[in-house]
Parts: C-alpha cells; sequence; structure tokens
C-alpha cells in the first residue's frame, strides 16, 4: 500500500480549475519528483495535500487514513512536513526559535533536543547561527532552516517546494545533497522543482505536470532520458 | 512643582492608553485588523465592575475581576461571532466595518440595560494620596496603582511573548499564518487567545479609567479607544513596545497641552503630533520593517 495516494484530485481558485483531477502515490522510502513549469499546480497540489487548500473532488489518503479534511494544523503531528515554497521561515524569530516551532507539536523535552542536536549536525551553519534572526539570513541559510525546521516535527514524509529557487548553482547541489541524505536517513522524499534535471537525478520516480493535470509519469532514469522531456524541461 | 504633577498625571493617562492600545496593536499584529469595538469593550468592563461593586456589596478587587472575566468572555465571543467568519473575506473592509457595529451594538446594549445617565464611578483603589514634598506635590493613590499596574503588564506580557512557546506560537501567527499551520499551530486558537488578552487588558484599563475619572456612561469607552488606537499607531502598530511608549508620550502631551496650551485645543494638538511623526516616520515610534533578504 503506498505511504501517501492522491486520488482525482481537483481544486479550484474561485471559477478557475487549478488542478483538473489528477491521481499519483508516493511509497515509503522513495523519493518522488513533481516537475513541471512555472503554474502547472505544483504547488497547488502539496498545499491541498497539507489542507492549506480544499480540494473540489479527490482524496488524499496518508497511511491509510483519509487526510482530504483535516485541517493544515492537524498534519505535520501526523508525520508530514511541508517545507513551503519561499521557504517561509518566521523572520522575526531567532534561528534556534524556528526550530523550535517546528517542534511545537511535540511534547517530550528529551526527544526534541536530539532532534535540534542532528540537526545542527546537518547544518553546522544553523547552529553558528541560532541566535540570529531568521530575516537576516542569506537564501541559502533560509533554506537549511526551513529544512531544518520541518525536521524537527520528526516527519515520516517531508513535502518539499521548489527546494532550489532563487540559489545559486552551488548551493543548488548542496541542497540536492542534503534531500538525499535526509532520503537516505528513512524520510520519505516528495519533492516539488521547477529545476527538472536535478528533481530526476535524485528522484526514484516522478510524474510531469501541464496546466493542472499530469501528462507523464514513471522512473526518473527513464524519463530523464525521453526526448520529449529532454526538449521541454531539460533545455537539450 | 507644578509642571513635575502634570508630567505624573500624564504618564498616568498615557498609562492607560498604553494597557488599551496593547489590545489594539496585540490583535492588529495577529489577526491584521483593527478592532474598533476595543473602546467599547473598556467601557463594559467599567460597568460590570460597578455592578459588581454597587449592586452587589462586592470588594472592588472582585469588581476588578469579574469585570476582567466578563471582558475576555466578551472579547472571544466577539471574535469568534463577528469577526471570524469574515476573515477569508474578499475585503478587508468587510471586518473592519463589522467592527465598527460591533462598537455601535455594544453601545446601544448598554444604554438599553443601564440608560444614558452617567454613573459615578467609585474608585477600585481604596488608598490614601500621597503627598511628598510638604504637601506641595500630591499623587493619588489611582497615579500609583495605574502607572504600577502598567509595567506590571509590561514586563510579563514581554515575557510571556518571548518565553513561552504560546507567546512564539502567536509570534509566528503573526508574521506567516500559512507556516504556522504547518508547524501544527491552530491559528483560530491562537487569535481567539490575542482577543482574550487584549480584551482582559481592556477591562483593567477601563476600571482604572473610570477610577481616576470617576464617570461611566455608554459612550465612556470611545474617545479613550481612538486615542488608544493613535498611541499604537504612533508607537508602530503591531509593535509591543511601541504602544507602551506611544500610549504614555500620548499621555503625557494631552495633560501638557491642556495645563500650558490650551484644554480645548489639547486634542487637537495630540493628532497634530501624531500627523507629524507619521511623516516623518510613517511606520511609527519603534515599528520598523525587519530588512529581510532573499
Amino acid at each position: 500500500m503506498a505511504m501517501l495516494e492522491v486520488k482525482d484530485l481537483e481544486v479550484y481558485y474561485g471559477m478557475i480549475r487549478a488542478i483538473k483531477g489528477i491521481s499519483f502515490q508516493v511509497n515509503e522510502g522513495e523519493v518522488i519528483a513533481l516537475i513541471g513549469a512555472n503554474g502547472a499546480g505544483k504547488t497547488t497540489i502539496l498545499h491541498t495535500v497539507t489542507g492549506l487548500l480544499s480540494p473540489k473532488k479527490g482524496s488524499v489518503v496518508f497511511e491509510g487514513r483519509d487526510i482530504t479534511k483535516v485541517p493544515a494544523h492537524k498534519i505535520v503531528s501526523l508525520g508530514m512536513a511541508h517545507v513551503p515554497e519561499g521557504r517561509r521561515v518566521f523572520a522575526q524569530l531567532t534561528v534556534y526559535q524556528n526550530l523550535m516551532m517546528g517542534a511545537f507539536t511535540r511534547t517530550d523535552k528529551g526527544e526534541i533536543e536530539e532532534s535540534l542536536a542532528a540537526v545542527y549536525k546537518r547544518f553546522p551553519r544553523l547552529e553558528e547561527r541560532k541566535n540570529q534572526v531568521a530575516g537576516t539570513l542569506s537564501g541559502g541559510e533560509q533554506q537549511m532552516l526551513a529544512m531544518g525546521r520541518a525536521l524537527m516535527s520528526k516527519p515520516r514524509i517531508i513535502l518539499m517546494d521548489e527546494p532550489s529557487m532563487g540559489l545559486s548553482p552551488i548551493l543548488v547541489n548542496e541542497i540536492f545533497d542534503i534531500i538525499q541524505k535526509v532520503s537516505a536517513g528513512g524520510t520519505t522524499v516528495l519533492l516539488v522543482e521547477q529545476n527538472a534535471k536535478k528533481a530526476l537525478s535524485i528522484a526514484d520516480r516522478a510524474y510531469v505536470l501541464e496546466t493542472g493535470k499530469i501528462v507523464l509519469e514513471g522512473d526518473a532514469k527513464e524519463l530523464m532520458n525521453d526526448d520529449s522531456i529532454k526538449k521541454a524541461y531539460l533545455g537539450e | 512643582m507644578s509642571f513635575l504633577s502634570y508630567l505624573i498625571n500624564g504618564i498616568s493617562l498615557g498609562s492607560v492608553y498604553a494597557i488599551i492600545a496593547l489590545g489594539y496593536t496585540m490583535v492588529y499584529g495577529i489577526a491584521k485588523m483593527l478592532n474598533f469595538a476595543h473602546g467599547d469593550v473598556i467601557m463594559v468592563g467599567g460597568y460590570a465592575a460597578l455592578t459588581m461593586m454597587l449592586s452587589l456589596n462586592a470588594h472592588p478587587l472582585v469588581g476588578v475581576l469579574v469585570a476582567i472575566v466578563v471582558c475576555t468572555v466578551l472579547g472571544i465571543t466577539i471574535e469568534a461571532v463577528a469577526y471570524r467568519p469574515l476573515r477569508g473575506a474578499a475585503s478587508p473592509l468587510a471586518v473592519l466595518i463589522t467592527a465598527i457595529g460591533v462598537s455601535y451594538f455594544l453601545q446601544n446594549v448598554v444604554l438599553l440595560i443601564f440608560g444614558s445617565n452617567p454613573k459615578s464611578f467609585q474608585s477600585v483603589v481604596p488608598l490614601p494620596d500621597l503627598k511628598l514634598a510638604d504637601g506641595a506635590l500630591t499623587i493619588t493613590a489611582e497615579t500609583i496603582v495605574t502607572i504600577t499596574s502598567c509595567i506590571i503588564i509590561m514586563i510579563v506580557l514581554t515575557t510571556f511573548i518571548n518565553k513561552t512557546k504560546t507567546g512564539q506560537a502567536m509570534q509566528a501567527v503573526s508574521e506567516d499564518k500559512g507556516a504556522a499551520q504547518l508547524m501544527g499551530i491552530n491559528v483560530n486558537k491562537t487569535i481567539a487567545l490575542t482577543f482574550a488578552i487584549g480584551s482582559g487588558l481592556a477591562a483593567v484599563a477601563g476600571v482604572l479609567l473610570c477610577s481616576a475619572y470617576p464617570s461611566l456612561s455608554p459612550y465612556t469607552g470611545s474617545m479613550p479607544g481612538i486615542k488608544a488606537f493613535v498611541a499604537a499607531v504612533f508607537g508602530g502598530i503591531g509593535s509591543i513596545p511601541g504602544a507602551m511608549l506611544g500610549g504614555i508620550l500620548l499621555g503625557v502631551i494631552e495633560i501638557l497641552a491642556k495645563a500650558y496650551i490650551s484644554s480645548q485645543l489639547a486634542d487637537a494638538i495630540v493628532f497634530a503630533v501624531l500627523i507629524v511623526v507619521l511623516l516623518v516616520k510613517p511606520t511609527g515610534l519603534l515599528g520598523k520593517p525587519i530588512q529581510e533578504k532573499v
């Protein structure tokens, strides 16, 4: 059984049908990429999965439980974390306070400390800057903070929305390395990216979105060699 | 010596404005709305305390506690019934107009129950005045209690916001409701809590205000409400230290203007100072938009 199963999802913005009936699955341990151009509906899908938007039709099932109508603030304690597009760190809180917000629903102080130590180990830069206000971090550091904050909830699946956006190529490599390490650590990853090449290089499987529909799906390596994908998304 | 006594009176009045302004600024910071009914919650607090003390012969302290409970419940109810359904409204004007409606509603309900005649308020501070410098300087007990309450509220509130998990959740909600929800923070609950705190403080302000100026009518809340709103904007709306500073400065300016310039012009001078401050620093005295790198 799939860990996360999205079925026949339809999402509207007012009268506009942004997501036109899509279905996909994420199995435990996989890295799944949703790729597609700007406006294809990638972010809308993630927002619907974590309850920030409600679908008109369709369902979202996580670990056998229908979470379609579960409000956003109850999602994280089910084991699903979402690193939103544009990082959305709390600019006026310190790095440390941001990380603790990530552990908001957890109560065991000892375990929270362990998670904090693990996040600091993975992102030494965050420990160096733990008392700095998050709004003054660089873009790459904010992305690390957003990821660290999500990991503080000890998720079994992590949804990442455009983690490479606005970052230099070196930083993009660094962020993707970290995503691979998170995956190797046993967390399932659902990755949304415009940088299709990078996303396909670390994903197991991928879905290609165009204007609210899935037009192609399959093994990430095979998709990378697909001629239409090469032309449309890989710039070859 | 008279300057000193005006100054102390100004700080005292300003402390009341500051406590009211805290409610405005916290609600604005978190719910991004101006709760124009906030002034009338003060008035309800005054009537609640007065009713307890006069009709039920309760101890003034009991009166204050009952006023706090009544206003806290009132604040939560107003938010849940009148404002929450409009949170997703297309225009932010909808909730603003509703707030004005709630303001009139509260005034008229109190008018129906208690009538339009001003009631004389019995001070909740049954302590003697403090006479200094051989009686040349008198500080009323109300003044001392008001200023002390203001300082205590400021310290407790700042500690709560910065040191507790709930306080930080409030800051998170004020910055980004969506991201806060992804952390597991219940936004509706957090906003309700903000209204509860703001309205509880309004009750304290109401009782202190009526103790210093012992006349209570259904319209008692409107002018201090507007002045406290000005104080919040003056200090930088959304900023808690800003509300404190704005409130106290406003009180001092008002009393000094009354004493040395003209009591008729005092309010005009207060608003003129606001206009000048906003021209020079549009975010208010302490409201600084944080430099965020992208």
